[in-house]
């Protein structure tokens, strides 16, 4: 059930050489699953994450993000060789989170092969590890991850372990303190809408895109094309992460067996049992998603080339 | 046909940033490179790769720690292939102004500075200029990528950049390649005989960043075979 996107090449005239708004793959993982949720919650077990990454990459998505969903809550950090044997054969770059709670936390997951990992529950306890770990590993490896909440008097505040836990930080200040530790990069997740298709947080996103200078990724509500060019125009996001979009074309186009692989009996399979998709989301693919983007003159990385299974 | 047979291929690891995608970009174009982080190793090297993530003061400081520098000067003088990536790159320049004033390896005449917070009509830089971003033929020095490691490369081809800082050579003719970042058109790849570096990650770039590799690595097996 995929968005119809008109494939005419439009012959508009593309601003060269900037620099492009980057597509990120989102991929929750649990165990040796790829799941998805509802607001961070529900996960639905979908099949091996190594098949979808690999699936996104040929697509010519222009990051992969692997989020270890419940390494806050049961310490543990079962990611490493999932990331791994990605990083083996998937040249593009790879940011984890999850879990990652000290300095040689972060050396074990870059060693593991990731380019970048993210903190949200360690630099909420401790901001300076942010200092520490942007010294030691450089500005750019250090990404910040805000999960946000928006209360009844219509203040944001951010919470950790996927949206559970309230810590009375408002998200302008925490955002603009991140940037002050020097974290490189922020991506604000709206955990009202993550999950729900129901379109970014554009006022959550813009409000952080502006307060700061470093790049802003846009995470949590993406479920149809229109959603993504708007974090983009509206929101002032530097790039969008995008799950369920992707996962469940996937699913839908290559059916369960021809996706999944042989998916452990662990979690919550029923979904995939049931055959059902999941209506609230328009799907699409990475080419799919960055020609209509290209036709609305975002500057996209839009390398017809770089086709694949996925196309 | 006789078996091609490569020479040892050397990363140096200086406790500056992620080893793993530059080893395994090597591998994936028939390279089998070792890890090397000792004068010798440079010197029985017959290729090398200078990767490299962080500050610049901090990894010139870590080459000194280690005993590399001179090594390093020396195998360049000896006209091996060497590639140079993102602060592998920056760190063959005269110096730098990142967090004070470094000194560099001073193997390309030039600076390395910091993008600027505004551009020209005063809207903010995000700084670091992350993501995906075109490389274009420098038209100014009169370059071809003909018979460079970016033969293969399509003028305005994407590559991935991750950097705050970017290198200003003060000789054009370095100058292989130029990206747009904030107003500014800044040098992202350099060439000078046996050196070749980018700004940008050629492990990171998917496909194209891929052929960066090979035709490297095919210019390594071409020396073995003469």
């Amino acid at each position: 059930m995929g968005t119809k996107v008109s494939y005419r090449r439009k012959s508009r005239v593309r601003k060269l050489n900037m620099l492009s708004k980057r597509i990120i793959a989102r991929l929750d993982i649990k165990g040796p699953n790829l799941v998805k949720g509802i607001h961070l919650e529900g996960l639905r077990v979908l099949g091996k994450p190594e098949l979808f990454a690999r699936c996104y990459y040929q697509a010519g998505a222009d990051e992969m993000m692997y989020v270890d969903i419940v390494a806050s809550l049961y310490n543990r950090n079962s990611l490493h060789d999932i990331v791994t044997r990605t990083a083996k054969e998937i040249f593009i770059p790879l940011t984890v989170a999850g879990g990652i709670r000290t300095l040689d936390d972060i050396r074990d997951v870059l060693r593991a092969g990731a380019d970048k990992v993210s903190l949200n529950t360690a630099a909420i306890k401790r901001p300076e590890i942010i200092k520490e770990a942007s010294r030691k590993f450089g500005s750019s490896t250090i990404v910040v991850t805000i999960e946000a909440i928006k209360q009844p008097d219509g203040r944001y505040f951010a919470y950790t372990d996927n949206g559970r836990q309230f810590t009375g930080i408002e998200v302008l200040p925490w955002a603009a303190m991140v940037e002050e530790l020097g974290a490189g990069e922020i991506v604000i997740t709206s955990v009202d809408r993550e999950g729900t298709g129901l379109g970014f947080d554009i006022e959550l996103t813009k409000m952080i895109a502006d307060a700061v200078s470093i790049p802003v990724i846009a995470h949590g509500g993406a479920g149809r094309l229109e959603d993504v060019k708007s974090a983009i125009n509206e929101g002032n996001a530097d790039g969008v992460a995008i799950a369920s979009m992707l996962h469940y074309d996937l699913i839908n186009k290559n059916g369960i067996t021809g996706i999944t692989g042989d998916y452990k009996k662990e979690g919550n399979i029923e979904f995939l049992k049931s055959g059902r998709s999941f209506s609230k989301i328009n799907t699409a693919t990475l080419p799919e998603i960055k020609q209509y983007l290209c036709n609305e003159n975002v500057f996209c990385r839009c390398n017809l080339r770089a086709i694949g299974p996925n196309a | 046909m006789p078996k091609k047979k490569l020479r040892s291929v050397g990363i140096i690891d200086y406790d500056a940033g992620n080893l793993f995608s530059v080893e395994h970009a090597c591998k994936s174009v028939g390279v089998s490179p070792i890890i090397i982080s000792h004068p010798e190793d440079i010197r029985q090297a017959d290729a090398l790769i200078l990767p490299g993530v962080g500050a610049f003061g901090d990894a010139m400081k870590n080459l000194h720690k280690l005993d590399l520098v001179h090594p390093l000067r020396e195998f360049v003088a000896s006209g091996k292939p060497f590639m140079g990536i993102c602060l592998g790159m920056q760190l063959l320049f005269s110096r730098s102004e990142e967090f004070g004033e470094h000194e560099g390896l001073n193997l390309i005449d030039g600076d390395v500075l910091k993008f600027p917070s505004f551009n020209a009509s005063r809207q903010k830089n995000r700084i670091p200029q992350i993501g995906w971003n075109q490389i274009t033929c420098s038209s100014q020095a009169g370059h071809s990528w003909r018979h460079t490691p970016l033969e293969q490369i399509a003028n305005g081809e994407f590559m991935y950049f991750i950097h705050s800082f970017y290198a200003k050579p003060r000789n054009s003719e370095n100058v292989l390649a130029v990206t747009e970042f904030g107003g500014l058109n800044y040098c992202s790849a350099v060439i000078k005989e046996n050196i070749f570096a980018t700004q940008f990650h050629p492990e990171k770039s998917a496909v194209e960043g891929i052929k960066i590799y090979r035709y490297w690595a095919s210019r390594i097996i071409d020396n073995i075979e003469d």
